[in-house]
């Protein structure tokens, strides 16, 4: 590298003041990004890549203060910077794509508006001139009638199409550095893919510099020339993208490739080895030959569409329908100790089949039998009092949100003990949940923390406790790992597997992610708007689909050529 | 440990004595964070001891006239003064305590307790109970609240009790809507769909699990609503409802002082004024250290 780097980062530190005394997130980490090159920032949550970013934009929030290092872009130290040197530079020579767009967009301007004041900010262009700009900014990021898109506001526009949007807004100073924080986190991996290629075109053809930040090894392999591995506000590793597959050195760093899903065979492979549990036999050996333990034909869901008399009768004059089919006539099966995946992208009706299957939701029409007794017939919240109510249980997608943030680790878990089998004595009651915290591996000493005071994972697992402490015939699970990170995901899925081979439970997996799917589950169904795809063996639909919509779904799954399972 | 029993019952035990001395830390975690906080606390603390002990421990009987002390000024032996009946402004400020705390405390209970309960429900059940409910508070809404409160007082009588009945209907309106949209955004979320999994009934999952979150915002409602409901009763007594003279009340003390400012005595209508003042200002203050009491999220 002979011409001067753009960016550079020396030895910075960043401290946070908290109540418990200052938390140091970011630990002497020093980086350099040369012009047109494309940096991969890649670690877990808590390991700093977020606020590295930030320190070089100087948006960190008020408790954090950088401590010492210097940060210099092109010459200019950033470290020091005052605010005024920095709000010129911010949009015009640096910019930053958010993870969440919808969140970083203005929800009451209309989004040619929001490109046409960063423009008029910078002085790039007149008043007069401005909206001619906006427009072409949405057309290079490819949005169709861009100028009927103009005044579209953003709750107007998929996720995917706001944060085209958002990179509009981002490059249209045509700035020399791109700071893109896990741009695609929350986006379908069709739009995933779609966005990722437009980030990747336009930052080439222009020459620009950018730092892809992510948690996911894949995405950063397939897109980055360069990739740092940070562990808990250190850099651990810094290596060209293909050196880093294929010869890691820091240990994190193997862990991390060996957890990403791209290139493990079975859900064992993704710990490592002195991580793995025994393999455990079957319970009993499977009877196959038993009928399914679930049946569902010709399920249906409609919702009624938003609107007063006036739009209902503006619908039945053009002869619309006035519902929204949300699950439009779906027919699977499950059968006894087996897993089926049920994959989609937003949308689809995955989750809301999960709800109709769980009794959360009733559905419009079709049948949904459990053991070969009919469920639809009951309405979902007498349900709540069936003697079926404890052989159905369900994992949420966010371990988060469905925990009481007012309940114990304990008293989340006690909760159906109490309701559904009616116990009452406090010892057995307590027996029953550290025996059950034991099997998913929580320790015991956290079983009497709140939910804020646990890790993600650990939240997981109490969930997870949750729906099996009652011994359930047929668990469903909606994306249980989506929020998790990659290490965090590959000790649930193993732990997921343990419970099915130990108690031979079913389970239902929604999910949006393919990979995981083939790891976890015997059979996939497919779903889009409401329907089934394609459906069958894992194995085949992942090798062999027959379907369009699915050979779309494999082809944008971010897979680089040197993550291909080294068999 | 031979005695399996009391093996099992020791943690249970010291988990419970934790939970307490936790709850003492989190208390003491929260006065020290914010001095304001702790001064809000410390003021409550002393209107409560002047409450409960304050008729027992003032220097002279509140309601006992001497004509030749008349509107005397403040001195050593009567710290605020004499009014014109020669009765000491002191002891009928420290005896007034007992009552305005009694009104305003039992009408915002009433008003937390009814609106809280309306509100759950509509914004639960939704469809028309919570249409109905919501345009009966909307028409309460519609009047000016301090002409309503008197117009009930005026046309159900004079009494203590319908000061506090007035006062909760004013003011049951805004507990109704605070509850029914902290239960609305909260009746779909992941820890309610988990508790009908887990077997609760729908009213156990409002009860249990949705009232006790929406506790922190309905808590700074609570206490900037009991400065309200003081000044209220204040006013109600001022313009000559309610509470009736002699009873020592603040809003009839500043009423009947008012009539002396200008000639001069001005400490009839000051000190009772003072004491209403710093008894809004508490409860003001208050609002932001309860909330940080019954949020779980700002214990460690």
């Amino acid at each position: 590298m002979s011409n001067p780097p753009l960016l550079a980062i020396e030895d910075l530190c960043v401290e946070f003041a908290t109540r418990r005394g200052p938390v140091t997130a970011v630990r002497s980490v020093t980086l350099q990004i040369a012009k047109g090159e494309t940096l991969g920032i890649v670690g877990e949550s808590g390991s700093g890549k977020s606020v590295t970013s930030y320190a070089v934009m100087r948006i960190l929030d008020r408790a954090g203060r950088i401590v010492s290092g210097s940060i210099r872009f092109g010459g200019m130290g950033l470290h020091d910077a005052d605010e005024d040197a920095m709000s010129d530079l911010r949009g015009r020579e640096i910019s930053m794509i958010f993870q969440n767009p919808r969140a970083a967009l203005n929800p009451i301007r209309p989004v040619g508006k929001q490109i046409e004041d960063v423009l008029i900010r910078h002085a790039q262009t007149t008043h007069d001139a401005a909206r001619d700009k906006a427009i072409e900014a949405l057309e290079r990021v490819q949005i169709r009638d861009a100028a009927q898109r103009y005044h579209a506001y953003p709750f107007e526009l998929s996720g995917g199409m706001c944060q085209r949007v958002v990179i509009a807004i981002a490059l249209a100073c045509k700035p020399q550095l791109l700071i893109a924080d896990e741009p695609t986190t929350g986006l379908d991996v069709t739009t995933q893919k779609a966005v990722m290629e437009l980030v990747n075109d336009l930052t080439r053809s222009r020459g620009m510099a950018s730092i892809l930040i992510t948690h996911d090894l894949g995405l950063a392999g397939e897109y980055c020339d360069r990739i740092i591995v940070m562990e808990k506000g250190e850099v651990v590793e810094a290596q060209a993208a293909r050196e880093l597959f294929t010869a890691p050195t820091h240990p994190y760093t193997r862990r991390l490739i060996r957890a990403t899903p791209h290139a493990a065979s079975s859900v064992r492979d993704l710990l490592p080895e002195e991580l793995r549990t025994q393999e455990k036999s079957p319970a009993a050996p499977l009877a196959t030959s038993t009928a399914p333990i679930l049946e569902v034909a010709e399920l249906v869901k409609e919702f009624n569409l938003p609107g007063g008399l006036w739009q209902r009768l503006k619908r039945r004059r053009k002869g619309e329908s006035q519902a929204f089919r949300a699950v439009d006539g779906i027919s699977f099966h499950i059968n006894r100790g087996e897993s089926v995946g049920l994959v989609g992208e937003s949308g689809c009706g995955k989750s809301t089949t999960a709800a109709m299957v769980v009794r959360l939701l009733d559905p419009t029409s079709g049948s949904i039998r459990f053991k070969s007794r009919e469920l639809s017939y009951q309405r979902a919240e007498q349900f709540v009092r069936s003697p079926l109510r404890r052989e159905l249980q369900m994992v949420f997608q966010d371990a988060h949100e469905s925990l009481n943030p007012r309940s114990t680790a304990a008293q989340s878990i006690a909760d159906p003990l109490l309701r559904i089998e009616g116990l009452t004595d406090s010892a057995e009651i307590r027996a029953r949940i550290e025996h059950v915290a034991m099997q998913v591996g929580l320790p015991r000493e956290l079983l009497d923390r709140l939910p804020h005071q646990l890790s993600g994972g650990q939240k997981a697992r109490v969930g997870i406790a949750r729906a099996i402490v009652t011994q359930p015939e047929l668990l469903i699970l909606d994306e249980p790992t989506a929020a998790l990170d990659v290490s965090v995901q590959a000790v649930v899925l193993n732990l997921l597997a343990d419970l099915k081979a130990e108690f031979g439970m079913s389970y239902l997996f929604v999910s949006h992610d393919l990979e995981v799917v083939r790891l976890l589950c015997e059979r996939v169904i497919i779903m889009r708007a409401g329907r089934i795809v394609e459906h069958g063996p894992v194995a085949q639909i992942l090798s062999a689909p027959a379907a369009d919509y699915t050979k779309e779904l494999l082809a944008a799954i971010p897979r680089p050529a040197h993550l291909l399972p080294v068999c | 440990m031979a005695d399996p029993a009391l093996a099992a019952a020791l943690p249970r035990v010291v988990s419970q004595r934790s939970a307490l001395v936790h709850g003492f830390a989190h208390f003491r975690y929260v006065m020290t964070a914010n001095p304001v906080t702790l001064l809000a606390f410390v003021l409550l603390a002393g209107m409560i001891m002047i409450a409960i002990f304050g008729p027992a421990l003032v220097p002279y009987d509140p309601l006992a006239t001497l004509a030749d002390k008349a509107l005397q000024p403040p001195s050593t032996a009567h710290w605020f003064g004499t009014d014109q009946l020669g009765r000491d402004v002191f002891s009928r400020v420290v005896a007034a305590t007992r009552l305005d705390m009694l009104i305003s405390v039992s009408a915002v209970a009433i008003s937390f307790v009814c609106g809280a309960t309306l509100g759950a429900f509509a914004g639960f059940w939704g469809g028309w109970f919570d249409k109905l409910s919501g345009r009966f508070l909307d028409t309460i809404m519609a009047f000016p609240l301090f002409v309503l409160a008197m117009g009930i007082v005026a046309a159900a009588g004079n009494t203590i009790q319908n000061i506090v009945i007035a006062t909760a209907v004013i003011n049951l309106p805004f507990y109704a809507r605070v509850a029914r949209a902290e239960v609305s955004i909260r009746r779909n979320t992941g820890y309610v769909q988990a508790a009908r999994l887990s077997g609760n009934t729908d009213i156990r999952i409002l009860l249990m699990k949705i009232l006790p979150n929406t506790l922190p915002p309905m808590m700074v409602q609570l206490s900037l609503n009991m400065g309200w409901a003081i000044l209220n009763a204040a006013g109600l007594s001022f313009i000559g409802l309610g509470v009736r003279p002699p009873t020592a009340e603040w809003g009839i003390m500043v009423a009947e002082g008012a009539n002396f400012i200008i000639s001069g005595e001005w400490w009839l209508a000051f000190f009772p004024g003072g004491a209403l003042m710093l008894a809004v200002f508490t409860f003001n203050l208050l609002g932001d250290g309860l909330r940080d009491l019954v949020d779980p999220l700002r214990r460690t």
